[in-house]
């Protein structure tokens, strides 16, 4: 099941369209440059506490991004992606790594609780998978939609199966994301379980699939929830390409989604574009932490 | 005699309630709340009354999501004991969200007590103590009409959750209680939530043998608020006793007494629900001690003094 092209569907790419694919790859590409950019200030002792990165899977968030103006964000603790992508302030999530009063959370949470006040993003507490339920009761407080996100291993949590059912039973607007990397920090989902969460949100009655982390497959999928006004639920096999925490690496990862999306842009008739786009974000993420 | 009012505290929360389910576009959570006696009759038939899946994990969560939108839920919890469930999402981030994030989450939690009926140990006494460990939670036990009026006031003007830790048997209660305050008393007792009604039949039982106590009710757990009166009656009496509704060992009556014995530099004792699980048959209970039993701790303590 874990292949870089489940769920594919063909024409996508051109029905999203160029200036689609050129914002996502620019939202995208900057979360990667300042993600590597925290490792190395990691690596050279400048950040001090634990971190979280998103490189492998930060095509993800962008996607979302693309197709969710406006939603109110709940993730989990690996969301440096889903903070830049929709745009929150980059200097105060930095300020936060570097443990400031300045910070996003005015430094009481470093990289695993960040917030983003003027995307509607709150904060999470470090409980796995506690966000779901929060989600669910933001959309039903407020009729707004939720964008929920865990991972395959909080997906397994106690609250995440009420908070579906209830979703589900009550159609409240939420989009359920399930980023699948396989790991529990580091035991595969084939030691913990021999069930799918989409399974199990498709027997609650929910829209639930299953897919790679192809951005354009995500925004399809995500966008078709949202303007459903229901909930539905996407599971995305994705790929983690660091550590849990920290910076370090155990090989290379299962497929490298950055270079595919590299290549589809490219067939676009892209080129000269996608390097000064990388070159405009690696010189403003230099900027930003000099 | 205390002041007479008409309301029983009940009706003050069902009156409260509809207030703030009709005109504030405030929430109300619970399970089952629209049956089995709309929760000792405290919750009305009105809009805004949110019937939640059989969910002690992601219920109060559920909550937590409310509060963040700005609807001030009410959330209601029909047995302490289902607290240990309950907990989580609401200590570790209603609590702390404000200090975290400055995001306030003002969540109204209903803490519901219950003891005797033989209903066990996972359905009965309180645990506020627990909830009082936890950083950036409010927790008030308040009794009386009046008093639960005030929490409720204090809750609305203020945008941090607050764990109410409410007893059955105050919802029959009619009466405002006030401190008694006796320069001449022998013994100061502090006592919180049902454990005031039986120190009240402690205090008829004592003067009844010429042992005079002054009573003074505490209503605010965290922050504890130490009212005149009691610093009154301390330097007076010299000689003080908290007794509580929740476990003794490092509750509420243990903690205060602590306090209270280092701020005023004398034998401050505590007496709670005892450290064993509690029964169904008379001899097993472990309930709010009784009249009788707070009465012969004065005594003990007393002749001890002696
Ligand atoms: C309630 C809770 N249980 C356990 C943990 C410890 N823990 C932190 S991250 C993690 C794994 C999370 O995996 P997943 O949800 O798949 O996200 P990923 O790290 O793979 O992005 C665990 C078990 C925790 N923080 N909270
Ligand atoms: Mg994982």
């Amino acid at each position: 099941m874990r292949t870089p092209t489940l769920g594919h569907l063909p024409g996508l790419v051109d029905e999203f369209g160029k200036d689609f694919a050129l914002e996502l790859f620019r939202r995208g590409n900057y979360s990667r440059n300042f993600d590597y950019q925290v490792k190395k200030e990691a690596d050279k002792k400048r950040i001090n506490i634990p971190i979280y990165l998103t490189i492998g899977s930060e095509f993800n968030s962008a996607a979302l991004s693309m197709v969710l103006p406006g939603v109110n964000i709940f993730g989990q603790h690996r969301c440096h992606g889903l903070y830049l992508s929709f745009g929150a302030n980059p200097e105060a999530l930095r300020d936060e790594l570097l443990g400031l009063s300045t910070g996003c959370s005015g430094g009481m949470s470093g990289s695993n609780a960040i917030q983003g006040k003027e995307i509607n993003m709150y904060g999470h507490s470090g409980l796995m998978g506690e966000q779901i339920p929060i989600a669910v009761g933001a959309a039903m407080a407020s009729g707004e939609t939720s964008l929920a996100i865990c991972g395959d291993a909080s997906v397994e949590e106690d609250y995440i199966y009420p908070s579906l059912g209830w979703a589900a039973t009550k159609e409240f607007p939420v989009i359920f994301i399930c980023e699948d990397n396989d790991l529990s920090i580091l035991t595969k989902v084939e030691v913990r379980r021999s069930w799918s969460p989409v399974d199990v949100a498709k027997s609650m009655g929910m829209y639930a699939v299953d897919i790679t982390d192809d951005p354009w497959l995500i925004a399809y999928h995500a966008k078709k929830i949202n303007e459903s006004g229901k909930p539905g639920f996407i599971n995305i096999r994705t790929c983690r390409v660091l550590w849990h925490a920290g910076t370090g690496n155990d090989g290379l990862p299962e497929w490298d989604r950055y270079s595919l999306i590299l290549a589809e842009l490219k067939k676009l008739g892209f080129d000269k574009e996608l390097i000064d786009i990388d070159q405009e974000n690696k010189s403003k993420v230099e900027k930003l932490w000099a | 005699m205390g002041l007479v009012t008409t309301k029983t505290t009940a009706d003050v929360i069902k009156e409260i309630t509809r207030n703030h389910l009709e005109n504030d576009n405030g929430l109300l959570l619970g399970q089952c709340v629209s049956a089995v006696g709309w929760i000792g009759g405290t919750v009305p038939d009105c809009k805004n009354i949110v019937e939640i899946p059989m969910t002690d994990i992601a219920g109060p969560a559920f909550a937590v999501g409310a509060a963040l939108k700005g609807r001030r839920p009410i959330f209601v919890v029909r047995y302490q004991g289902f607290m240990w469930y309950n907990a989580s999402s609401l200590v570790n981030y209603a609590a702390k969200s404000k200090q975290i994030w400055d995001q306030p989450c003002p969540i109204f939690i209903r803490s519901i007590a219950m003891e005797g009926f033989g209903v066990g140990h996972t359905a009965s006494s309180s645990i506020h103590s627990i909830f009082m460990h936890s950083p950036g939670m409010i927790v008030a036990a308040p009794m009386t009409p009046n008093e639960y009026q005030e929490v409720w006031d204090w809750f609305i003007t203020h945008d941090d959750p607050i764990y109410v830790s409410e007893h059955r048997r105050s919802f029959a209660l009619t009466e405002e209680t006030p401190n008694e305050v006796d320069e001449n008393a022998d013994i100061t007792l502090l006592a919180i939530s049902a454990a005031r009604l039986n120190a009240q039949d402690a205090c008829e039982i004592l003067k009844a043998e010429g042992i005079k106590c002054n009573l003074i009710h505490q209503v605010w757990l965290k922050p504890f608020i130490i009212a005149d009166e009691l610093e009154q009656s301390l330097k007076a009496t010299k000689l003080g006793l908290v007794i509580d509704s929740d476990y003794q060992m490092n509750g509420a009556s243990e903690s205060f007494s602590y306090t209270l014995m280092h701020k005023y530099n004398m034998p401050i004792h505590a007496l709670g629900i005892e450290d064993r699980v509690c029964g169904v048959s008379k001899e097993g209970e472990n309930i709010t001690p009784s009249a009788e039993k707070i009465a012969e701790k004065v005594r003990i303590l007393l002749s001890q003094r002696k």
